[in-house]
């Protein structure tokens, strides 16, 4: 009975007791940061806002590799990612779609505290305003890019508990109303925001002139080329802009881009003027007073934030790892680099009976867009100071093939009694993961330091979101919009003298097929193709789900349907006591793997809304054709 | 002890017999089929790859009354038909704007493109549709290698939700999948080379299965297809088989 006693005493007391200390239940914790804390130090605010830019969204990007291979301008070389250009020919209606308003609703909260935060100095104040609702109209703009009009969110919202969340609802803004507002936000943060070239990877003047430029771009040819496909539209303006309004978008882009180009402080990179073609690919590499680089996702090694482009697309050759080659660029692409002459001309193919022989694979691309070299690696090129080994195998005097199942594989050549190479050590083996099952393998971005590819170091190079190139081509497109040809020529003459091209286009050029080649082949592997094909509602003519059986002979041509992917593959020609001896010839091959053309539907132009969100919402309509 | 662990054993397991019982639905078990419907023609479209989620054209199926809503999807195969199992309940099918090569008829009892289906039981259904064209009178003929094929287009909607014609194709196929993804050849009649609806021609030359590296086989199936302005799906003929 005792023992109960002072049981019951010792709880009782320590009840009354335990609690009276104030601090004890009131400690500060110790894992998270509270927002006056953090509202009051400088660096904590850039790590929060470190993490706002890290939810930047890209769709295509180094990191996200796959992608690249969804329509025309690469082949998937690896077994897991075949189906791209097999089983699903059509692309899903949700795909490429964006419902993220978590992001949205951070930005929101980071605006609303920046601005109650007072014990941060006013410059900083501003820059971190400016930049929360920098990322705001940039995420809106990809938004807008993917969904059409979207609900436009720019307060957070909060939940009252009274069982009724109708006011929470709120319906989709017209397509129109969403340009307009990332672009007026971007003409408010332009004078807010640092005016400062170096600074690469944070918001900058620069930047909100080349995305306002852009915007305004992508909204004038919506509305210009939108008359195309009337059904691609609803009745309330969430998707579709009348066609009335392009004059003023192309003339607001051109007055954006034209802001940026007259500040004088971006051009475009040219510090090796003597190999123009490696001077294309440093472009993306040169990390250091890059003079065209206007935004860009950094990486760090050492930081484990790195990427992994390079280990997945460096040569199988020169591995660093037992894997890599995996963005096989296509012939469809490779064939749309000009000859020096401005002159657009098919690759020998000699399935064609244009039988010519070479010393040397490279040989056969000689001559051309010094952006093909700096774009692609082509058969007999270099990469980290090797020679990539492109080669199908052996033709015979006969025309028959003799070629190996692996890399470099062996076999015995009539005549000869010892087993030798009949392979390239890159392929191209119809069929073979990470081989050149194109004959290209892809040099954009790829890293040249060495160590780059392998698993344990990866890469530091950056992905260019906005260079100084395509503020060009961007004004060139509005200003051919616009009707003033001698100002695009001028401005598309820039871009093109750097790729050495020697002639000058004249005003007679100026083209839409001229716009959409130039921003092709200056773009490619860069993200800009589908929302480009798909804001010049060209998407369904030019994936429209026909069979080919061969690329392309209408070259520069916008509208060309390129539903299916080729190669062009380098064969040594064995023919003893022949002058072409262990010359090289070319055929256009259809990879087995490519089995089904690809087929963009009405529906694809904006993508699916889910069921989910219209259950919880019902004021949001669906996009047409769906 | 033994008997007791014993006991143990058979107390889980006839819970585990009995409970599975308890929470399952039973599967759907009512068909619904039919065909999609012009004036008696059924509509023949292009074919499926299989996948739901990208079939070419499919109407929608809703069941008022959830908290969640969602549409169950119909695929319509290539012969215009579909079939589909279903768990007894009202619905409301829809066939979304810019489905197929036609426009939804106005249903008499809800006075809007919904129809209502009710389904207690196997079903069938016709669906009704209003097509932009209709491929009249489709003749198809061989003469060594060359497949000619005629026909006549009848231009249905002629209001202003009037489309062109884009082009009118003949695919050839290995088997009786003919369309734009599986011809092994086609012909193409551009919409603004056509002078006479009444009388369309086209005719395309087969190569020989051994250029193509196929197995050989004596015939080929054609399927005349038309493409409207501004429309995903095409209306087409049922495969014809023409031995060569």
């Amino acid at each position: 009975m005792k023992k109960y006693f002072i049981l019951l005493s010792i709880i009782v007391f320590s009840l009354t007791w335990g609690c009276k200390d104030d601090d004890f239940l009131n400690k500060n914790p110790n894992t998270i940061l509270l927002n006056d804390q953090v509202w009051s130090d400088p660096s904590l605010v850039t790590s929060v806002l470190a993490d706002l830019y890290g939810r930047y969204v890209d769709q295509q990007t180094i990191t996200n590799w796959p992608e690249f291979t969804n329509f025309d301008e690469a082949f998937p070389s690896e077994s897991g990612q075949f189906w791209r250009v097999q089983t699903n020919p059509q692309y899903d209606y949700g795909w490429w779609g964006d419902w993220d308003y978590g992001y949205i609703r951070e930005l929101n909260l980071f605006i609303q505290k920046c601005k109650a935060a007072d014990k941060l100095s006013e410059s900083d104040r501003t820059r971190f305003l400016a930049e929360a609702r920098f990322l705001r109209a940039a995420n809106y703009f990809e938004k807008v890019k993917r969904m059409g009009g979207v609900p436009l969110i720019t307060e957070p919202m909060e939940y009252d508990f009274s069982g009724d969340p109708t006011y929470l609802q709120h319906a989709r803004a017209k397509e129109s109303e969403v340009y307009d507002f990332v672009i007026n936000e971007l003409d408010t943060l332009k004078t807010m925001l640092p005016d400062n070239a170096s600074i690469k990877s944070r918001a900058t003047k620069g930047l909100a002139l080349a995305m306002q430029a852009r915007a305004a771009l992508y909204a004038g040819s919506i509305a210009k080329y939108g008359t195309k496909t009337p059904s691609v539209s609803l009745s309330g303006g969430e998707v579709g802009i009348p066609a009335e309004k392009a004059q003023g978008y192309y003339q607001k882009a051109l007055t954006a881009a034209q802001e940026l180009i007259s500040s004088g402080k971006y051009s475009l990179y040219l510090k090796k003027p003597d190999d123009l073609q490696d001077n294309f690919a440093s472009l993306f590499t040169d990390k250091g007073s890059n003079p065209e680089v206007i935004f860009a996702q950094d990486f760090k090694l050492k930081s484990g934030v790195i990427e992994g482009w390079t280990v997945s697309n460096q040569p199988r050759s020169s591995a660093e790892e037992q894997q890599g080659g995996r963005v096989n660029p296509s012939l469809n692409l490779v064939q749309s680099f000009e000859l020096l002459d401005n002159t657009y001309a098919q690759l020998p193919d000699i399935s064609t009976g244009d039988t010519v022989y070479f010393n040397n694979p490279s040989d056969a691309f000689a001559n051309r867009d010094a952006r093909l070299g700096g774009t692609i690696i082509i058969p007999g090129s270099k990469f980290k100071g090797k020679t990539v080994d492109i080669w199908a195998g052996y033709m015979l005097k006969n025309g028959s093939i003799i070629s190996g199942d692996h890399f470099g594989a062996n076999a015995i050549l009539p005549g000869k009694s010892t087993d030798e190479q009949v392979v390239g050590f890159d392929g191209p083996i119809d069929g073979l993961e990470y081989s050149a099952q194109t004959g290209f393998y892809v040099r954009k971005f790829l890293d040249p330091t060495v160590g780059s590819g392998q698993l344990g170091t990866q890469s530091d190079v950056w992905w260019v979101r906005y260079r100084y190139g395509e503020v060009l081509l961007n004004a060139a497109e509005a200003a051919f919009e616009l009707g003033d040809k001698t100002t695009a020529a001028g401005y598309l003459n820039q871009v093109r003298s750097r790729a050495g091209l020697t002639k000058p286009l004249t005003e007679s050029d100026i083209t839409f097929d001229r716009i959409v080649h130039e921003r092709k082949v200056e773009l490619a592997f860069e993200g800009h193709e589908m929302f480009d094909m798909k804001r010049w509602r060209l998407a369904h003519v030019i994936w429209d789900g026909t069979n080919m059986t061969h690329v392309t002979t209408n070259l520069g041509k916008a509208d060309e349907v390129s539903t299916m992917i080729f190669g062009l593959w380098p064969y040594k020609i064995y023919n003893p006591g022949s002058p072409n001896n262990g010359k090289y010839v070319f055929k256009q091959v259809r990879p087995s793997r490519v089995t089904s053309p690809h087929t963009w539907r009405l529906g694809n132009y904006y993508s699916k809304i889910g069921d989910d969100v219209r259950t919880n919402n019902p004021k949001i309509v669906k996009n047409p054709n769906q | 002890m033994k008997n007791k662990v014993n006991y143990i054993l058979l107390f889980a397991l006839s819970i585990l017999f009995v409970s599975c019982a308890y929470d399952n639905y039973d599967a759907p078990k009512s068909t619904l089929h039919g065909s999609i419907m012009y004036k008696g023609d059924t509509i023949n479209v292009e074919r499926s790859n299989g996948d739901i989620n990208n079939a070419t054209v499919y109407f929608e199926l809703w069941e008022p009354g959830w908290q969640k809503q969602a549409a169950i999807r119909v695929m319509v195969n290539q012969d215009g038909t579909f079939n589909t199992l279903l768990f007894n309940a009202n619905y409301k099918l829809v066939i979304p704007k810019g489905q197929g090569p036609f426009m939804s008829l106005t249903n008499a009892e809800t006075n809007s493109d919904t129809i209502p289906v009710r389904i207690t039981g196997n079903k069938t259904m016709n669906i009704e549709v209003l097509p932009f064209y209709m491929i009249r009178n489709p003749l198809f003929s061989a003469s060594g290698r060359t497949v000619s094929a005629s026909c006549q287009l009848e231009q249905i909607i002629k209001d202003a939700n009037a489309r062109n014609i884009e082009r009118v194709t003949l695919y050839i196929s290995k088997t009786s999948f003919a369309d734009g993804q599986t011809n092994i050849v086609k012909q193409d009649l551009s919409g603004s080379a056509i002078t006479d609806l009444a009388n369309v021609n086209l005719n395309v030359n087969v190569p020989t299965f051994a250029s193509l590296n196929l197995p050989d086989q004596n015939y080929v199936f054609a399927r005349i297809g038309l493409k409207i302005q501004n429309t995903d799906d095409m209306i087409f003929t049922s495969a014809r088989k023409i031995k060569l």
